[in-house]
């Protein structure tokens, strides 16, 4: 346990250059690829590595590979997702500003088995600085012929560029992505047809996530078995796991799949513990948009068994008594969060950011985000309760990318799990209307 | 003549340049470079981060339709890009732009404490500029830095761990380097060097 694979090399000093990275055995893998494997045993590889989608869906990568349309005349593309913006979600900039070359190192040997001459590198506006760092890797690894015209001496050539957003959430759904790199507004196109067969200028196209992608050259080093012996049973590998909210040591960590969730929120290494020594009240596991889980619930399974660091045991329970693994953007609550006030934070960010094409989730979300504001701010009555739970239900499903989907789980698991919390803001408003910041505690440690 | 000209022309009497200059240019080609022929207009995002920042720090009508003139676009395709992303803004703003992240992980670490301490401090709520022109105060949804909350952003830069004393020195710091140019950060134009 404990083995990594993405930032085994991390704390190197100057680790983002070529010249060190190289020291280091960096693009190791694009040598071994190019010169002794062909393209088909690279996605064999891959399949064998189990390697899941490390955005959030968690879809096997080398299963998305095989759907790319390989028929076709057209010039295929690779698509790196860094357009992070999921709430808790940190771990993709962490990686890029660290070990930039090892992104460029995976997307060259995956380039390389998908048959793809082009490959952009998304990432989201606010992430300007990034655009520097990733640049000037990417003109180091021009330079020393790992990017460009026959690399390494092969008849196998990549371009690759850096294409910054402008702030929209919805540009990480790999189809608003797409139209965005297009110069267009980040509004999801209707699947199928998948952009594996119409994506990028109507070529094939594969979308990956920087986390996804950074993997690929120790696969391709080391072998889909190898890769596979990390972790536990279909959890397959590491994962970055971005760790905030109430505990002492927020960061981003790299876990062997399996770990117990209890280690990672007490041990020393990882979270520390709860802040100001207070007791942990709830969990969000994988991104905002994951539903939020109680104490008991995310230490145990609904059967009592320890929940661990899995796509499979964090899932365990469906939607009843589990969350997700997510994208690994690890939110802790401390016993004073207000669960009332997160749940319409949450609402209002998706609000804000649902592209409108969609009526479910363009209408449904401000009603959520208002039915909860009053709520939140002493103004709701019990009806308002399962309102929010209708529609939930109703937005769920009916919308063209999973926004729609992200939007009401928060808000139907927080209410499964604390409806107490919500009937007590509809049943004391005078209490509820003078606490500042939904700061539940402060009142309450005044009696 | 067109409204579009006679704009030109406005700006020309204004004194106003609504062009890049010869260097920014050579970079705007290397950009749209990135993507294949007859896909220029994949290259509008970043062009509209350059515009914004180099002629006049925001996207006035001019400033787009140069931009969809530049691309070989119409001008509506530039105006439906500019409006649906936050980054870009519509009205004159600040020499600093303050976006403070409100969204659920940065507001359990107190990130709603110093959005209330800037308003005091600066005398504006949200959306508002200071009378010097100097600060404009903007609450953005999740910046991608939970980890490191309180965050904000001014101008593109990351300020993390937050507190009144250090938003103290921060906003001191800014008002002393504002009266000369230098910017502590490259512009969008440089980081493609």
């Amino acid at each position: 346990m404990g083995r990594k694979i993405l930032l085994e090399n991390s704390d190197i000093p100057n680790i983002k250059s070529f010249d060190v990275f190289r020291a280091h055995g960096g693009y190791f893998s694009v040598e071994k690829a190019l010169k002794t494997m062909a393209p088909d045993e690279i996605i064999e590889e891959v399949k064998k590595s189990g390697l899941r989608g490390r955005g959030g869906a968690g879809f096997p990568t080398g299963l998305k590979w095989t759907f790319l349309d390989r028929k076709s005349n057209k010039p295929r593309y690779l698509v790196c997702n860094g357009d992070e913006s999921e709430p808790g979600t940190f771990k993709d900039r962490y990686l890029m500003e660290k070990l930039p070359h090892l992104l460029i190192e995976g997307m060259i040997c995956s380039s390389f088995a998908l048959g793809v001459n082009t490959a952009y590198i998304y990432i989201r506006g606010e992430f300007k600085y990034l655009l520097g760092i990733l640049n000037q890797a990417i003109n180091e690894a021009y330079k020393n012929g790992f990017l460009g015209k026959n690399i390494l001496g092969t008849n196998f050539s990549l371009d690759m560029y850096v294409h910054p957003g402008a702030g929209a959430y919805i540009c990480g759904e790999e189809t608003a992505l797409l139209e965005s790199l297009e110069g267009k507004r980040g509004n999801p196109r209707i699947k199928p047809p998948f952009p594996a067969v119409v994506g990028l200028y109507d070529c094939p196209t594969v979308v990956n996530n920087v986390e996804t992608l950074a993997n690929v050259g120790y696969i391709v080093n080391f072998g889909g078995d190898a890769y596979a012996s990390i972790g536990l049973g279909k959890s397959t590998g590491t994962k970055l796991i971005s760790a905030c909210g109430n505990i002492n040591n927020p960061g981003v960590y790299e876990i062997e799949l399996g770990m117990s969730v209890e280690d990672f929120i007490y041990k020393e290494e990882f979270c520390g513990g709860i802040k100001d020594k207070l007791e942990l009240k709830a969990v969000v596991p994988g991104g905002s948009s994951v539903p939020i889980v109680p104490k008991e619930l995310i230490l145990f399974t609904a059967s009592g068994e320890k929940r661990l660091m899995t796509y499979e045991s964090l899932a365990e329970g469906g939607f009843e008594s589990g969350t997700m693994l997510g994208s690994g953007g690890f939110i802790v609550y401390d016993e004073n969060a207000c669960i009332v006030r997160n749940t319409w934070n949450f609402s209002r960010f998706y609000h804000h950011e649902s592209c409108g094409q969609c009526s479910p989730c363009r209408e449904g979300t401000g009603w959520m985000e208002k039915i909860l504001w009053r709520i939140e701010h002493g103004h709701g009555n019990m009806k308002d309760i399962d309102l929010l739970v209708s529609i939930a239900d109703k937005i769920e499903g009916n919308t063209i990318c999973p926004l729609g989907d992200a939007a009401a789980w928060p808000v139907a698991s927080a209410i499964r799990h604390f409806r107490e919390d919500f009937i007590f803001h509809v049943q004391y408003p005078e209490i509820v209307k003078n606490i500042k910041h939904g700061a539940l505690y402060k009142y309450e440690n005044q009696d | 003549m067109s409204g579009q000209k006679i704009n030109h022309i406005l700006h020309q009497k204004l004194n106003i340049p609504i062009c890049f200059s010869e260097t920014t240019l050579q970079k705007v080609h290397k950009i749209i470079a990135h993507y294949p022929e007859g896909k220029q207009k994949s290259a509008l995002i970043p062009l509209l981060h350059i515009a914004q920042e180099e002629l006049g720090g925001y996207l006035s009508v001019d400033v787009m339709d140069y931009i969809a003139d530049l691309l070989k676009i119409q001008p509506i395709e530039v105006y439906e890009v500019a409006t649906f992303y936050s980054q870009y803004y519509l009205d004159k703003v600040g020499k600093y732009v303050i976006e403070v992240c409100r969204t659920g992980p940065c507001a359990i670490c107190g990130g709603e404490d110093i959005q209330d301490y800037l308003e005091e401090k600066l005398h504006i709520k949200d959306g508002e500029t200071t009378a010097d022109g100097l600060f404009t105060l903007k609450t953005v949804e999740c910046l991608g830095a939970c980890g490191y909350a309180p965050v904000m952003q001014i101008n593109t830069e990351f300020y993390e761990h937050l507190t009144p004393a250090k938003i103290d020195i921060i906003l001191e710091d800014l008002r002393l380097n504002a009266t000369n140019d230098k910017h502590s950060d490259k512009t969008w134009a440089e980081k493609y060097s």
